[in-house]
């Protein structure tokens, strides 16, 4: 029996979906889930913890934002010596990433990111990653027999069901003042929701010049479908960050994504790899997004854009 | 200054005998891209006024990327020697680092965000940890006043934080935070001719990760379908999908 310690992620005062995922993850192993929630509010959105397969939510009150790394850090610190977990499991996420692996460094522990499979066999932990570019499975195991923690992908596990409430309790803990001060919040701004959109077409570095996007948004607002891109066209300024696609951008889901001129680096598979169907059009043969494509094609992707708007 | 070689795989691959790790022959080598934006933000906020001293941990890929380091611009560089094994644990990492920090006495460490070939961003956290400094991820629009470091923080849904944390402090430098000088071929030449110190890394924790197995993956778990012919009819097969789901 694996007993393991999930650590919610709280983003904007709400438990994220990924914590469902993690959740989901942590039950595949058969024993004890104790949910941690470590927030302000840990008490009232305890309630948004009542998933299945957990068997006990502990519930940490800390001053901070969700954004407070090392309040998080000194939180999971304290979960950890009152859970004695083997495995701990979060979201693979900017969040999680900014404490976990300072947590291993500091408890001993073993630290795996982006694990899209977790199994046990008696006390045997096996984790399996999926890197370069998706191309290579990796398989790891944990031989000193350390806990394990395990930051999970979204999307690898079916997300937990919503369930009655399990035995919540509070557990206090001393935490120090944080050595990061934060200032001022950005959040995106326009009256872009590319979330909302069933059909996107998305532009990256294969698009050449700012000039050239005009094109492709005149071909996605005459199919009705929002206009997304990759990292690189909002940090070279030539489309606003409410278009971005990806980890720092947003994450969707659409019927159809048409990625055009876009490689398929990890940052921006993370934010659209969940897409019923993706249609890639690259003159790169061996670009990674084609593993992640349903339809593509080698071609320019300015020739196309001139075949769409002769069809249009 | 953290650095490391990012590694580009072919799309046909073959794994070595024990099959923990990708045949040579098939990956190609290149500074790592988060890498890049960091060296240039470490030497932007030197500007001539300071030292840029490079760090990576490994064998003679490490030296390739800090040989890269160096062509963009940075002062000297070291090496820590570790096996393919013992860098599969980011503890070991962080360790070997951090001793390289506890000799160098800087005022800011900086690394990338992650490796474009791996993406753990587990390195910046546990060397952070392991050095006992204060420290910020995902970062870019980096000031320092000498005594404090501002920087915007990054998150998912285009979220951004401004932070500030008091030096001697660590940041995780975002890709595409900046735009990397390249040097010179004459810069290349001396960079490839510069000695780069190795520092024999003491005290090792034993790995608590092991890699035991790599297989191809089928990327993604999508089989893509190619289009035959020319920009008319890759332009058709897409509206064709477009028009069916509205």
């Amino acid at each position: 029996m694996t007993r393991s310690l999930v650590v919610a992620e709280i983003v904007d005062g709400a438990v994220s979906p990924l914590t469902a995922e993690a959740v989901s993850a942590a039950a595949s192993l058969g024993g004890d889930v104790v949910l941690a929630v470590v927030d302000p509010d840990a008490g009232a959105l305890a309630a948004q913890a009542a998933l299945a397969g957990v068997t006990e939510v502990v519930t940490v009150t800390a001053p901070g934002t969700d954004r407070d790394h090392e309040q998080m850090l000194h939180a999971v610190e304290a979960l950890v010596a009152d859970v004695a977990p083997q495995v701990v499991v979060a979201g693979f996420t900017i969040r999680s990433t900014a404490w976990a692996a300072a947590l291993a460094e500091r408890l001993d522990l073993a630290f795996v990111p982006d694990v899209v499979s977790l199994t046990a066999a008696g006390a045997e932990i096996t984790a399996e990653r999926s890197i370069y570019d998706g191309r290579v499975r990796a398989e790891y195991a944990f031989p000193t027999g350390r806990p394990v923690v395990a930051l999970v992908r979204a999307a690898s596990w079916p997300p937990a069901e919503p369930a009655a409430a399990s035995a919540t309790r509070a557990l206090d803990v001393d935490l120090p003042p944080s050595r990061v001060r934060a200032g001022e919040l950005t959040r995106p701004s326009g009256d872009v929701d590319l979330t909302g959109s069933d059909v996107i077409f998305a532009v990256g570095r294969g698009v050449g010049s700012e000039e050239n996007i005009a094109a492709f948004a005149d071909i996605a607002r005459r199919l009705g479908a929002g206009l997304g891109a990759s990292r690189p066209i909002i940090d070279a300024g030539w489309l606003p960050a409410v278009h971005q696609v990806g980890q720092t951008g947003v994450t969707v889901k659409p019927k159809v994504y048409v990625a055009l001129g876009i490689s398929g680096a990890l940052h921006h598979l993370a934010g659209m790899q969940n897409s019923k169907t993706i249609i890639a059009v690259n003159t790169n043969e061996d670009a990674p997004i084609f593993g992640y494509a349903d339809v593509g094609a080698v071609a320019d992707i300015h020739e196309v854009a001139e075949q769409l708007q002769a069809l249009l | 200054m953290c650095v490391t070689q990012a590694l580009e795989v072919s799309s046909y691959l073959e794994f070595t005998p024990d099959g923990t790790a990708i045949d040579a022959a098939f990956v190609t080598g290149s500074l790592n891209e988060a890498d890049q934006n960091a060296v240039e933000e470490a030497l932007a906020l030197t500007d001539g006024d300071g030292e840029v001293v490079l760090v990576s941990a490994g064998g003679d890929e490490a030296e390739e990327a800090l040989r890269a380091g160096l062509t963009m611009g940075a002062h000297r560089a070291l090496r820590v020697p570790l096996s393919p094994a013992e860098l599969a644990d980011s503890r070991t990492v962080a360790a070997a680092l951090s001793q390289a920090v506890a000799d160098e006495q800087p005022d800011l460490v900086l690394t990338g965000v992650q490796a474009s070939d791996t993406g753990g961003q587990s390195t910046g956290p546990a060397l952070a940890a392991a050095a006992d400094l204060p420290w910020a991820t995902v970062v870019r629009s980096l000031g320092s006043d000498g005594r404090t470091l501002t920087a915007r923080r990054e998150f998912e849904g285009g979220v951004s934080e401004l932070v500030q944390v008091d030096l001697p402090a660590l940041a995780t430098v975002q890709v595409g935070a900046n735009q990397p000088r390249y040097g010179t071929f004459k810069d290349k030449m001396r960079a490839k001719k510069a000695e780069i110190a190795v520092l024999t890394p003491v005290d090792l924790p034993t790995p608590r990760v092991v890699l035991t197995r790599m297989s191809p993956n089928q990327a993604g778990g999508r089989t893509v379908q190619m289009v035959q012919g020319g920009p008319a009819e890759v332009a058709a097969r897409i509206l064709s999908i477009v028009r069916e789901v509205q």
